[in-house]
């Protein structure tokens, strides 16, 4: 046996095991009981494209986050400036940005200025100025805290909807922000991606509000702090949707922050499902109070700004229970459960992006690229045998222990592989043997010039070494860009071509040469099968 | 076995043919690219934004008929294809026929649902991406081709000499272009997948480019007088062999992608099937050519001032 070809045996030995531990949960559908602890477990992971599943980019509208703050700063300061005894005409939102408070006279104004400094500290004050014969002043909020606000709404709405998704039962579900105000929702292998959309998209603000039944809702005028909402309900037998309009009070009660859960229940009079909401100590108590004062009237309870129901209350509920009926399905009040649970989102959020790619065409992507995959690995070999033969043999023992590797190298990173990362396996095959045929090049022309095999087998080695490193680098080059820049498949792809060409390196440098070796290393061969 | 013996074949000597031949697919490449800035070319949603939906029926259906259920519900311009294999239905929407993302799918879905009711179909893959997305993927694009382009410049010029960088480089966008052209002129989608595609093989031309290179290296320091062209040519020739047979391989592997790959990826393997070819040509028609073009100059330049 030549020196240094144990180590090197021992080299791909070692990496031929390693990789097929690491694909053994791959390839073993059920792994025996006592492949734990310290084995790895993870199966290679397959991108949407090949599994099925949905991508989606979601923006916060981080604006309407602001908007909804400077909502609650009006709403508060109207209830501080009512239990002080300072009277004003009006205090709303005027813009994106401020709040705008009309005041009947100067003094009121000078107080209510001094108040506003020590409960607001970080908003702006403009000046005093006349606003049709009214004292007028503007609360704006900082560039900074309103930069603030929109950052935390990103987060916040990463949160809930990871909650949601939590709860809607995906597994290994990737929910990411990228950029300023967009977040990138991925799930594998879900059924039903129409469901999860919605599920997601829905900002899921609950907000209990009087029903100002004094106002018919054709009025051709309704008061400022009032609005129309429409109660939408379907009709179970013809499908038919009809929306009845109520005036309500704009200002909201009791909002679904102050919920602590949210189950499905099914009215075993109607057995229609509803959703049972329980209160926190703080809502209990509004409730209470609520439906105390305001026995026979009736109240609606408005998600994003459409009514579900809007009963009359009969009698005072304490306890901090109440439940949502309307025209529910099994699925859509289990929903609705998901998402009252998980919270509001502080924002709407957009989709601007949804790729979605059906169990079906998953598996058949799967399948094709395997097939193109096998094809293109009898064909690369059929040929090199024939033309190279027996080196030829070993350079597709080279080619097969790359594909080995390489899956090997995916399971262990925890890669994904996509369509187009089986696609980069597919070209690296075609690809994988060039250093061969290089080095075989450099034997030929060596053997012709009268060298002995072991001579050219090393000249050819030797000389074709740099150009190996060269072709291998600018291909590096472009996977390391590829990576960068892309996203999803793109980016799969690059993984698999970049791994695939160091690995490569490897074994046209280590596992093809030692193979050469073990059969040439007396040097008293006379022939070489080239 | 060997495909070639011993070659000698004048490509240097060729070159003004070959200049011709790469100069119209060059200008071919960048009226394609100018048509796909100016988004006249048929551009992927990826980058345009839109809807893109292939749908599966059990039945036969035929384009017009699709195509007159769609309009009857209100979405006028759309691109339709049909996948022969399997009863498939490509539907492209873009992005200023529906208005928002989620809500053209949907439409599409009603209206077959409602005017084929006897036809069922399952939705096999929807994408949408809205107008603010696809412009920054144009964006993130077009800086990582310039980053590559520029990665690949200045790792040619350290290893080699500026000459040859300009060589390979000019080889690389010369295939790039190449793989426009055709795209363009076969009206096929320009998508993220075949911005893929021309990225790898730039790396696979310009792999081929260094190894012809490499030799013309080798013998210039063996041969020190020798007459430029005929370093070049020999050089040529005797990676020739070489330069067949890889490309032959990859040709094979890329090969069995386009016919056996199915429908996802069918382009973007023909995008590599055309840049295999290409990028083979290049590398000993177009690269090395300009190399001793410049090199001539160089000496020119150097004799007035002798």
């Amino acid at each position: 046996m030549p020196k240094g070809i144990g180590w090197r045996f021992g080299l791909i030995g070692i990496f031929i095991l390693l990789s097929f531990l690491y694909l053994t949960p791959t390839l073993v559908p059920k792994l025996p009981s006592w492949w734990s602890g310290l084995l790895p477990k993870d199966k290679i992971h397959l991108g949407l494209d090949l599994q099925g599943g949905t991508h989606l980019v979601l923006e916060v509208d981080t604006q309407k986050a602001v908007e909804g703050t400077l909502d609650i700063v009006a709403t508060d300061l109207e209830d501080t400036l009512t239990s002080k005894n300072l009277h004003f005409k009006r205090i709303s939102r005027t813009g994106s940005d401020k709040v705008t408070l009309v005041l009947y006279e100067k003094g009121t104004a000078d107080t209510v200025q001094k108040l506003l400094k020590d409960k607001y500290p970080g908003y702006e004050q403009s000046p005093l100025h006349d606003e049709g014969g009214f004292v007028a002043l503007d609360l704006r909020v900082s560039e900074k805290d309103a930069q603030d606000r929109k950052d935390k709404a990103v987060q916040q709405a990463l949160e809930t909807i990871r909650n949601r998704i939590d709860q809607f039962g995906v597994s290994e579900p990737i929910i990411q922000r990228e950029g300023v105000d967009h977040i990138v929702v991925q799930l594998p292998g879900i059924k039903d991606p129409q469901r999860a959309i919605e599920l997601i998209g829905r900002t899921a603000r609950l907000e209990f509000k009087m029903v100002r039944e004094d106002i018919s809702p054709s009025a051709a005028t309704i008061p400022d702090d009032s609005e129309i909402l429409k109660e939408k309900s379907v009709d179970p037998a013809t499908g038919a949707v009809s929306e009845t309009p109520f005036v309500l009070q704009k200002k909201s009660l009791i909002t679904g922050d102050l919920l602590t859960d949210a189950q499905v229940r099914i009215d075993s009079q109607f057995n229609q499902p509803y959703v049972a909401i329980e209160f926190n100590s703080l809502g209990a108590k509004l409730f209470d109070q609520v439906t105390a004062a305001n026995v026979g009237k009736r109240f609606a309870i408005v998600l994003d700004n459409n009514i579900y129901s809007a009963p009359v209350i009969r009698e005072r509920i304490s306890g901090g229970s109440a439940q949502i009926s309307g025209n529910f399905t099994e699925k859509t009040a289990s929903d609705l459960a998901i998402v009252l649970r998980a919270g509001a989102l502080p924002a709407p959020v957009k989709i601007i992006q949804n790729v979605t790619v059906g169990p079906s065409l998953g598996q058949d992507s799967i399948n094709k690229g395997l097939m193109a995959g096998l094809i293109g690995v009898v064909l690369v070999v059929i040929f090199m045998t024939i033309y190279y033969k027996l080196s030829g043999l070993v350079a597709n023992l080279g080619m097969v222990l790359n594909v080995v590797y390489l899956m090997g190298a995916l399971a262990a990173l925890g890669a994904t592989l996509t369509l187009p990362g089986i696609a980069a396996i597919v070209l690296l095959i075609g690809m994988s043997v060039d250093s061969n045929v290089l080095i075989f090049e450099r034997i030929r022309e060596e053997l012709k010039l009268g060298k002995s095999p072991k001579a050219a087998l090393d000249a050819g080695y030797d000389k074709a070494f740099m150009t190996i490193m060269d072709s291998h680098i600018t291909t590096l080059i472009t996977a390391a860009v590829l990576f960068q820049f892309g996203t999803g498949p793109v980016k799969g792809f690059a993984v698999s071509l970049s791994l695939g060409v160091i690995i490569n390196l490897f074994t046209s440098l280590i596992g093809t040469k030692v193979t050469f070796d073990l059969f040439l290393h007396k040097g008293t061969a006379k022939k070489m099968s080239i | 076995m060997e495909l070639l013996g011993k070659t000698n074949i004048d490509f240097i000597g060729k070159r003004n043919i070959s200049f011709v031949i790469s100069s119209i697919i060059a200008i071919l490449g960048i009226v394609g690219i100018i048509q796909i800035a100016r988004g006249a070319a048929n551009m992927g949603i990826d980058f345009s934004g839109g809807t893109s939906m292939q749908l599966k029926f059990a039945k036969p259906i035929s384009m017009a008929d699709a195509r007159t259920a769609l309009h009857k519900h209100g979405i006028a311009r759309v691109d339709l294809q049909e996948i022969k294999d399997g009863n498939k239905l490509l539907i492209k929407i873009d992005k200023n026929a529906g208005a928002t993302v989620g809500k053209s799918a949907d439409a599409v879905k009603a209206s077959f649902s409602s005017e084929f009711a006897d036809n069922p179909y399952v939705v096999e893959s929807t994408t949408e991406i809205g107008p603010s997305i696809g412009d920054k993927l144009r964006k993130d694009t077009l800086v990582a081709v310039a980053i590559s382009l520029l990665g690949i410049i200045l790792y040619i010029a350290w290893r080699f000499d500026f000459k040859f960088g300009i060589g390979a480089t000019v080889a690389t966008i010369h295939d790039c272009l190449a793989m426009f052209a055709v795209f363009y002129l076969f009206n096929k989608e320009i998508n993220l997948l075949f911005i893929t595609a021309v990225l790898t093989i730039a790396g696979y031309s310009l792999t081929d480019t260094v190894v012809v290179f490499d030799r013309i290296r080798e013998n210039l320091h063996k041969n020190l007088k020798g007459a430029m062209q005929t370093i070049f040519n020999n050089s040529i020739n005797e990676v020739l062999s070489r330069t067949i047979v890889t490309s032959l391989t990859v040709f094979l592997a890329a090969a069995s992608l386009f016919l056996f790959g199915g429908e996802v990826i069918h382009d973007f393997s023909l995008a590599l099937l055309i840049g295999v070819l290409v990028g083979t040509y290049s590398s000993v028609f177009v690269a090395s050519p300009i190399v001793v073009l410049l090199e001539n100059r160089a000496l020119a330049k150097q004799g007035d001032k002798a």
